[in-house]
């Protein structure tokens, strides 16, 4: 009997130690991303940024003082693989999942987090992501349904364009782009002129330019993934296109520069986070990615940095590792700079996980992003 | 008119470098009877070196186009020969052809985990810039690459029709039995051939890369379409393997401009199913009988 009750005590020690361990323990957090495929460009550059920021919030002390385990799974840019990987991060108990970045394996792959009720990043920009009433979802980036309208406004005020060719990659990306992007532009009163779709990876845009160049608009619209935006501006320089390239966050972005060369020279794109920016914690994020990298972070980098630390803010407003709570307390929640200079740019977050802060309309000039205009947040952030 | 004919220019352009390629299926087949399902790999792995030697050992576009030819030849040429083909071919094409499509696999996997899985940038060998006919306008890069492919197809036709090695290489082509009784060095003709579709291999790199980006599977389209272009102009002719891969980019071009881009990669396949079934020895091909 005595023995008996020893060992029962014993037993209760041990969980009662193994509980606490696991509330003290490293916090798993598991990233699915574009790590090869398609979307190698935009995944690595996502991986990246959450990568440095779980450095420096480990190296800070980690989040309410647990350390944070990062683990990244490679989706190959393919959907299936990606809903795949969001069941294995569900089942590993991940406290919350990045990625993917790509729209149109978020839209399947969300599925899984929802029902295990784990908060989800995306670096997606589709429009219907946020749509579909999934209280898990975040977005790191604009909205296309955001971003479109400010850009339509350009188009129209300053570039004086009254008809426009749109170049769209037929994926989900590309097809919320066009969509959100045709509505904005008839709401300018602008024509859209030559429609034309390509493929996901497509190589050879010489069909696409040439379509382009016979619709005669005033300008282009580009619309597709890192890799084909550089194949595009390559042949648009080619066929000697001269009129106004214009594109949206993508088209301007730095590994698009790099991949383009000359030919990035003179785009135009509304960008929703660019480390060319003038704010002090995007110049100080720009220089610790260099440092750690040595390469320059384009928007995706961006978007997986201050994601992650808005992961931080969040988790130490909620005071404690609960998913459900992390989720109600990020709708409508505004994190500020000054006091999480990791989130680069004060946010809200609306009530779909659809974030809304500061934007820019950036210019490649000589190989390089330059800011010609800071355009405020859709509603101002108090 | 003149965007047809911009379309037919830029077309043929890019139709010269399937057809450096194709030419490359085809001469393979005829010296030795191979299939090389990684035909295409053969054009992303020079793109790679090329870039390694101008990146890393800061050489000029030129030298590091030699060096690649040289690599080329030892490893895509002579390597591959003795290490693949010959082992496998006495076995028939079947298990050669499952070989190199493991080989296509296998190196695009290899460089996808060794080298890196993102796209890399590379300069094209051409000036920018239009040159104006009238309302006709070309660009350097289209009129490069037509120069570039004509003068190693014009090179590559004198070389075998009128050098003695090159009359014994198509010797080996038609005959294998008659041309050792002849006297001829077999092994060392076809192992030429090999050594030639390598070099092709690599001007057809130096020629797509600045418009595909070099990346691990750049090469899958190109080895698809030059292997369609060479059945459509005839497998067992060094002229359809031409004709074929300027076939496909004309048609590709004039399908994305006038009927839709989004067909525009379809083309290739359409008419490679209609000449299957229409004109199964290819447009210029010779039907080859077999004797029991």
């Amino acid at each position: 009997m005595k023995h008996a009750l020893r060992n029962t005590a014993a037993a209760l020690a041990l969980a009662a130690s193994a509980a606490v361990f696991a509330q003290q323990g490293p916090v798993e957090i598991i990233g699915l991303m574009e790590l090869s495929g398609a979307g190698a460009t935009a995944g690595t550059n996502f991986d990246n940024g959450v990568k440095l920021a779980v450095k420096e919030i480990n190296a800070s002390g980690g989040i309410l003082g647990r350390k944070i385990e990062y683990t990244t799974m490679d989706t190959q840019s393919a959907p299936q693989t990606a809903k795949a990987l969001a069941q294995k991060a569900v089942d590993q108990g991940a406290y919350v999942v990045m990625g993917p970045v790509f729209s149109g394996s978020f839209v399947v792959s969300m599925a899984e987090t929802r029902r295990a009720e784990i908060p989800n990043f995306t670096g997606g920009e589709a429009a219907d992501i946020t749509q579909k009433g999934n209280p898990y979802v975040f977005r790191t980036s604009f909205t296309q349904a955001t971003a479109m309208p400010k850009l339509a406004r350009y188009i129209k005020d300053t570039v004086k364009a009254k008809t426009v060719a749109m170049v769209w990659v037929n994926n989900d990306f590309g097809k919320g782009g066009r969509d959100a992007m045709t509505k904005a532009l008839e709401a300018q009163g602008i024509k859209v002129v030559a429609d034309i779709s390509t493929d996901p990876g497509q190589v050879d845009f010489s069909a696409a330019v040439l379509k382009v160049k016979q619709s005669n608009a005033d300008a282009v619209f580009v619309y597709t993934n890192e890799e084909e935006s550089a194949r595009a501006l390559r042949e648009l320089k080619k066929q000697g296109y001269d009129k106004p390239i214009i594109g949206e966050t993508t088209l301007t972005g730095q590994k698009v520069i790099e991949l383009a060369g000359d030919a990035a020279n003179g785009a135009v794109a509304h960008v929703g986070l660019t480390v060319d920016a003038p704010q002090p914690a995007i110049k100080a994020f720009d220089e610790k990615f260099q440092k750690e990298y040595k390469y320059k972070s384009d928007h995706n980098g961006m978007k997986g940095y201050s994601g992650m630390y808005v992961v931080k803010a969040i988790t130490e407003k909620v005071g404690k590792f609960d998913d459900k709570a992390f989720a109600k307390a990020l709708h409508g929640a505004t994190i500020k700079v000054k006091d999480y200079p990791g989130v680069l740019l004060d946010v809200h977050f609306d009530d779909n996980g659809d974030l809304d802060r500061e934007s820019f309309l950036v210019k490649v000039v000589g190989g390089k992003q330059v800011v010609m205009e800071t355009l405020p947040p859709v509603h101002p952030i108090q | 008119m003149a965007d047809f004919l911009q379309l037919v220019i830029s077309g043929t352009a890019t139709g010269a470098i399937y057809a450096l390629c194709a030419l490359g299926f085809t001469l393979l087949w005829q010296a030795s009877g191979t299939i090389n399902f990684a035909q295409g790999e053969f054009v992303m792995l020079p793109a790679f070196m090329m870039l390694f030697f101008i990146n890393s050992a800061n050489l000029p576009l030129w030298l590091a186009f030699l060096l690649t030819c040289i690599v080329a030849m030892l490893l895509l040429g002579y390597a591959f020969k003795r290490a693949i083909v010959d082992p496998l071919i006495r076995h028939g094409v079947i298990p050669l052809v499952i070989a190199t499509l493991g080989l296509s696999i296998g190196v695009k996997q290899l460089v996808k985990a060794g080298v890196t899985a993102q796209a890399l940038p590379f300069n094209s060998p051409f000036p920018d810039g239009l040159i104006a006919l009238g309302e006709l306008k070309v660009s350097y890069a289209d009129v490069g690459t037509l120069l570039v492919a004509g003068l190693i197809v014009i090179g590559l036709q004198l070389f075998l029709n009128r050098t003695v090695t090159g009359r014994a290489m198509q010797a080996v082509a038609q005959n294998t039995d008659a041309a050792r009784i002849l006297g001829i060095n077999v092994q060392r003709m076809v192992l030429y051939t090999f050594l030639i579709n390598a070099v092709l291999a690599v001007v057809a790199a130096l020629l797509v890369a600045p418009i595909y980006l070099v990346k691990f599977d750049m090469g899958e389209s190109i080895g698809l379409k030059a292997f369609y272009a060479a059945i459509i102009g005839g497998f067992n002719q060094t002229r359809g393997a031409l004709l074929g891969g300027v076939l496909v980019g004309v048609m590709e071009n004039l399908t994305g401009a006038y009927v839709s881009p989004s067909y525009k990669e379809g083309v290739a396949l359409l008419l490679f199913l209609v000449v299957i079934i229409f004109r199964p020895e290819g447009l210029l091909g010779k039907s080859e009988e077999r004797k029991v």
